[in-house]
């Protein structure tokens, strides 16, 4: 304590310790007479506070709505035909006429990869729904009927975890493409049979998430509190366990966009995907590959944009962790 | 006499383990009427909870199993009732409140929102009129400011403040009983007394009985009317409470009246507190004998082969001992 040596009672100790002991009292007086708005926050709220606290992600995110934009109105603004063939300008250099330049068809590139990228996120985006809708429900009936129906759900997650992934959707894409374009048309058919096969065989990891999640919520005491006051079963899961569950299963979720559209690449290169006239980023690569050494920009477009968008979902993913993990202090 | 609301008898509710059936509740008998407090008091692991529970079918079903025994509530038993039928029962008729007030709201929505739903759910009410009858719930319990604070997150409540918001919720349908499991035991001992005295108030208006489950025997002197001694899954004594804290007839009851710390007598006599020595029985293969037996100062060789019967020391006043 100053007051307890000789020292600290010279003349300017009153005024050193008096000082803030006057402030005090004056900062005290300001803040009632301003009425504080009182800051409310909602677990989301709190979330997006946290979420901008990562910059990466919050970078991430702005690349993202760019690109998303891009692809959204690009095709509009930039009318340039996807398939205007003009064999007199092939494989040109990125000029004003074609700013990313053209392919071996004298197509525009530009115009190729706005298109393409509609499809691959668009497939990116209904394959994570169909993997995590499926992964939401069989890991929510796991968790909440713990035995044999919970062994054998989950026996069989291990079953499709342990399948050789590329082989069974080359075979399946093989066995129905022809069934479903009858049903669908050519475009719809490979559409909902691609996000169906890559949505089908992504979900057994965010069914062994939810049911893990539910496995420790249920049997915290707000479920047993919702319980004793007389909620069925079903208001037990949507009311009080799922909302509880979620935040893992958003970061699962972008985590799976970012893969699908890997796959969707992966099954256009190798010529499985989408019919050959329409162009997804994954085709392009796959039609661009041969002329690597002569007209590098026609891979490069189409790799960047593969490369940025995957990017950018996977750090929006981490920052998403980040901001819905209550443990980690922001 | 009061109308009867509760009447346990010889209820019996046994886990099944690796290990065998775990009796946790073996043939306990137990009666509440209308307006009534009664405490149920005993060590950890003696069955309380689980009786708690039983009634309103709490228990998970496997690994736990009603084996035998009735729980009449209002004449009318709930072991047999289909799910639906109890989920009618539960808030309307008979509440809980837990003990760990920390975990038992859901952290993902307002405190106003939860208590709503359970009275929009068993009162058909719009989400409006849910909304202010949480309010009302909310200053009911001394809450101050409940029209601002319904909108509030459980973390922005203290400890003491969620027990409140949990007697409010489990209030919230003006059931007939509540059953407060160690409600008090988290909480440190300034807001023990205003939880407690809030019960009381409550009690009060709403007419409610109330089954205090506690093994602070200080709590159940204050509140309840009569008190019933649970050990290893079965109730060893029961008496009105002035009769009980008077004149207790079992070991283990007198045992647990002595280890009530005293601050009057610790810091001028330098006694040390008394504890019972041991711990509680296992319930997988209880022996034979008295269950205390093994623990009591005054065993005999009778106390070893036989259970002692209930027999009546004096009017309402019970005791499976054989002294």
């Amino acid at each position: 304590m100053p007051g307890s040596t000789p020292a600290s009672l010279s003349a300017d100790a009153p005024t050193s310790v008096g000082a803030p002991l006057v402030a005090a009292p004056a900062a005290g007086a300001a803040a009632p007479a301003v009425p504080r708005k009182r800051q409310r926050f909602s677990p989301w709220q709190e979330a997006w506070r946290r979420f901008r606290r990562h910059r990466l992600a919050v970078a991430s995110a702005v690349v993202l709505l760019l690109m998303v934009a891009a692809i959204a109105i690009g095709p509009l603004l930039w009318t340039v035909p996807i398939n205007e063939i003009d064999f007199a300008s092939k494989l040109e250099g990125p000029s004003w006429a074609h700013p990313l330049g053209t392919d071996d068809l004298g197509q525009d590139v530009l115009a190729r990869v706005l298109y393409g990228g509609r499809i691959s996120l668009a497939v990116g985006l209904a394959a994570m729904f169909v993997a995590i809708f499926v992964g939401v429900l069989v890991g929510a009936v796991a968790g909440m009927s713990s035995g044999r129906l919970d062994a054998l759900l989950m026996w069989l997650a291990d079953l499709f975890l342990s399948l050789p992934q590329l082989p069974l959707l080359l075979l399946v894409i093989y066995l129905f493409r022809d069934s479903l374009k009858a049903v669908f048309g050519p475009e719809g058919g490979i559409f909902v049979m691609i996000v169906i096969v890559i949505g089908g065989l992504r979900w057994m990891p965010s069914a062994r998430l939810v049911r893990a999640q539910f496995l420790s919520i249920r049997e915290k005491e707000f479920v047993e509190a919702a319980r004793a006051l007389g909620a069925s079963k079903v208001r037990q899961v949507v009311q009080h366990i799922l909302p509880n569950a979620l935040g893992p299963v958003i970061v699962a979720a972008t985590i799976d966009v970012a893969a699908a559209i890997i796959a969707e690449s992966t099954l256009s290169f190798l010529g499985l995907g989408f019919p050959p006239d329409i162009p997804t980023w994954g085709r392009l690569l796959a039609d661009a590959k041969d002329y690597l050494d002569i007209a590098p920009h026609w891979a490069l477009a189409s790799g960047v944009a593969i490369f940025l968008t995957v990017l950018s979902i996977n750090f929006i993913g981490d920052g998403l962790r980040d901001a819905l993990d209550p443990r980690r202090v922001i | 006499m009061a109308e009867t609301l509760l009447d346990i008898r010889g209820l019996k509710t046994w886990f099944k383990t690796d290990d065998g059936m775990v009796r946790a509740v073996d043939g306990v008998d137990l009666r509440i009427e209308r307006g009534e407090t009664v405490g149920v008091v005993g060590e950890s692991g003696c069955g309380k909870t689980v009786t708690a529970r039983s009634v309103l079918k709490l228990i998970d079903m496997p690994p736990g199993r009603f084996e035998d025994g009735q729980i009449l509530w209002q004449g009318r038993d709930l072991i047999p009732l289909p799910q639906d039928e109890m989920n009618k029962v539960r808030a309307r008729e008979i509440a809980i409140v837990f003990q760990e007030p920390m975990t038992s709201l859901n952290p993902v929505y307002t405190v106003g929102d939860q208590i709503a739903e359970v009275i929009a759910q068993h009162q058909k009410l719009n989400k409006k009129q849910a909304l202010e009858g949480a309010a009302e719930m909310l200053r009911l319990v001394n809450i101050p400011n409940p029209q601002r604070r319904i909108h509030d997150y459980p973390h922005q409540f203290s400890g003491g403040m969620r027990q409140r918001v949990m007697i409010a919720m489990a209030l919230s349908c003006r059931p007939k009983l509540l059953i407060a499991d160690e409600p008090t035991t988290a909480l440190d001992v300034t807001i023990q007394a205003q939880i407690l005295e809030l019960m009381q108030e409550m009690k009060e208006r709403f007419g409610m009985a109330i089954m205090l489950i506690t093994h602070a025997m200080g709590v159940v002197a204050e509140t309840c009317q009569r008190v019933t001694v649970m050990y290893a899954g079965k109730v060893v004594e029961e008496a009105p409470v002035r009769e009980l804290f008077g004149s207790p007839r079992h070991p283990y009851t007198q045992g647990l009246i002595r280890s009530i710390p005293r601050v009057d007598r610790a810091a001028t006599h330098k006694e040390r507190l008394e504890a019972i020595p041991g711990t509680v029985p296992s319930l997988l293969e209880p022996p034979p004998g008295c269950r205390f037996a093994a623990r009591c100062r005054f065993v005999t060789e009778v106390c070893t082969r036989a259970m002692p019967t209930m027999k009546e020391v004096s009017p309402g006043h019970f005791v499976r001992c054989v002294l």
